[in-house]
């Protein structure tokens, strides 16, 4: 087992991308094969997240190193003389650990809902292809302590994501999803690949830790930040940046949609490793805060205000996901603005902003499987169109209530109590922000009152089948059950998992250079 | 263990579900005394529309999805006819933003270093 413990950072990523390669092989032995073969890949995968993430909680979030290439590398002297080891680090923290469980339950739960929801679709091959090299490509960006595999991983996500979004080639809105994507992940790509390179042109290095070490703050640190922050907020989705978002979730296949929320929310991540480990709070902390802030009020408030207009019911919630991204970065900008006056409640609001990536993972997860259960019953994304199912699908409509009531932030549900701590923080900073913050939650949940009287109130549809096969209700209810546990036992996973996820952001900079260089 | 604290507030789900049960049973308790007198199927149970007889076609009276919110949409169409105008589809509007942001994000980096 502490074999397997040692070796989970890599084989997180080393499996899925070897089963994104083999899958088409397994394919061609017939469709049962293929999603025996996927589905073990997927359990396989979340085993050792489970196994990374008891491992480093185990140690109160500090910091494990894995070296691919040994732990000297093996050196190539520059002109300058100076030898610089030639290896591959993956540094995995309490934040890195969380983030590795949060993408491994949508991986996980997506397959299994894809089994039953892709069965009667062609092209299930491609499919799970992409999904396993999108997985991988996601703990890659988690898990890696190098700025250039860093963007290498987050180019992976990028080609996977466009093929998933434009998968079904036959719609023209899927294909010109697919592009717009493709083309902005692309200048995202383009502008951290411009950081690093400037980066790397000052230091003469790659690894975030030695980087983190020598980093001066001089106008190049300062671009480079700038490039960094504004490249990763694009393809987390914050506003204005966001509007290839509603696109790409909404026309992305439904298990898909919950996928890409965990491939945003990796990409918040990379722009909370990069703020805190690597540039450590010593470059205008506060003013880094405020823009995080202003962006996450925007977010939350353009987010669920685009979701009430919406008749799609794809596109609605993916503008709420959009929302829930600016409950995240307002949990963190407010942490980084109070950091030096009341680090205490900065310390709440980063808990608050961190725990909601979970919590938003497991409920839009779930909001994103029951619209796919509902286009697939009535063959419609358009809301005006539908009514009445929840005559035929009541199960279904208990667990859109969860998701629903969760997002929103109702107690006691998990949504609640990471917005709570998101609430207390930043009216603790400004009641302004509180007050935007809770009146969006308020808006969302006219939002969903919308879609439940259009979808499942009213007089029974003709047409309409029974309750969804139990291959795509299991899923469901797991992700239901994550929305409720986490919501009745908040104290718990804060104390377990949250808190020293937000610890390795907050004070582990220091452990985190001192593994890979020494000294700490 | 199950509650959580933000050193400003506190919040325990449990005893908010208890409390949330024990009205819960109190409200049921308190309909349980009410009048018996209720019968399905007569006029009792019939929707009073001003006095008018009901629609049979039940179907058409369900209230679609772009029907909600109307008054709410319509007070706020300034805010949306703005919004709606941000959100043109072209890539090269999505890129332009991009470009935006960051010089707004540079200027301010600069200014407060």
């Amino acid at each position: 087992m502490t074999a397997l413990t040692n070796h989970a950072p890599v084989l997180l990523i080393a499996i899925p991308l070897l089963g994104a390669f083999a899958v088409p092989l397994i394919g061609k032995l017939g469709r049962q094969a293929r999603n025996t073969f996927v589905g073990l890949i997927a359990l396989i995968t979340a085993a050792f997240a489970g196994l990374l993430a008891a491992h480093i909680f185990g140690q109160a979030g500090a910091p494990s190193l894995y070296v691919l290439g040994g732990h000297q590398g093996f050196g190539i002297p520059l002109p300058s003389g100076l030898s610089v080891p030639i290896r591959i680090i993956l540094e995995v923290d309490g934040m890195g650990a969380f983030m590795a469980l949060i993408t491994a339950l949508i991986m996980l739960t997506g397959a299994f809902f894809s089994f039953s929801y892709w069965k009667e679709r062609s092209g299930g091959t491609l499919f799970y292809s992409l999904l396993m090299l999108l997985t991988a490509g996601i703990f890659g960006m988690e898990l890696t302590g190098d700025m250039f595999n860093f963007f290498v991983f987050l180019e992976i996500t990028s080609i996977a994501a466009c093929g998933l979004i434009g998968f079904r080639v036959w719609l023209k809105t899927s294909q010109e999803a697919g592009f717009k994507v493709m083309a902005l992940y692309t200048l995202s790509g383009l502008f951290v690949l411009l950081a690093v390179g400037l980066l790397y042109g000052q230091y003469g290095g790659l690894n975030i830790a030695y980087l983190a070490s020598a980093l001066t703050g001089s106008t190049i640190d300062i671009v480079a930040l700038g490039l960094l922050l504004t490249g990763l907020a694009l393809k987390a989705g914050a506003v204005p940046l966001h509007m290839w978002a509603p696109d790409a979730y909404g026309e992305a296949p439904a298990p898909m949609s919950a996928v890409l929320v965990a491939n945003s929310q990796a990409s918040l991540y990379g722009l909370f490793r990069i703020l805190f480990t690597l540039f450590g709070l010593t470059i205008s902390v506060g003013a880094l805060g405020w823009i995080l802030i202003v962006l996450a009020l925007l977010t939350i408030f353009v987010g669920v205000t685009m979701a009430l207009i919406q008749n799609d019911i794809k596109r609605l919630i993916a503008y709420s996901a959009v929302s829930q991204i600016g409950y995240m970065l307002l949990g963190v900008g407010v942490g980084l603005a109070v950091s030096a006056a009341k680090p205490d409640f900065g310390f709440v609001a980063m808990q608050g902003g961190i725990f909601h990536m979970l919590n938003d993972a497991a409920c839009i997860g779930l909001l994103f499987f029951v619209s796919g259960v509902i286009i697939r019953a009535t063959g419609t994304r358009d809301l005006n169109r539908m009514g009445g199912l929840a005559h035929s699908m009541k199960w279904t409509s208990v667990l859109f209530i969860i998701g629903a009531f969760a997002l929103a932030g109702v107690p006691p549900f998990n949504g609640f109590a990471s917005k709570f701590l998101i609430y207390e923080a930043s009216f603790k900073l400004s009641p302004f922000l509180a007050v935007i913050a809770i009146l969006s939650s308020i808006l969302l949940l006219a939002v969903f009152v919308k879609v439940f009287q259009a979808a499942f109130l009213g007089a029974k549809q003709e047409g309409i089948g029974g309750e969804v096969p139990m291959g795509m209700m299991v899923p469901m209810v797991a992700l239901a059950l994550v929305v409720i546990v986490f919501g009745l036992f908040p104290g718990f996973f804060v104390d377990k998992i949250v808190t020293p996820a937000a610890n390795a952001l907050w004070y582990g900079r220091d452990a985190y250079i001192g593994l890979v260089l020494g000294g700490g | 263990m199950n509650g959580i604290s933000s050193g400003f507030g506190a919040w325990n789900p449990i005893a908010w579900a208890l409390l949330f049960i024990g009205i819960l049973v109190v409200g049921f308790f308190v309909r349980s005394r009410g009048n018996a007198g209720y019968k399905r199927g007569t006029g009792q149970t019939k929707v009073f529309l001003s006095g008018n007889e009901e629609p049979d076609a039940s179907a058409a009276l369900h209230v679609r999805g772009r029907h909600l919110y109307w008054g709410m949409v319509e007070g706020l169409s300034g805010y949306y006819r703005r919004v709606k105008e941000l959100h043109t589809g072209v890539l090269s509007d999505y890129a332009a933003w991009f470009v935006g942001v960051l010089a707004v994000v540079f200027v301010i980096l600069v200014l407060v270093r």
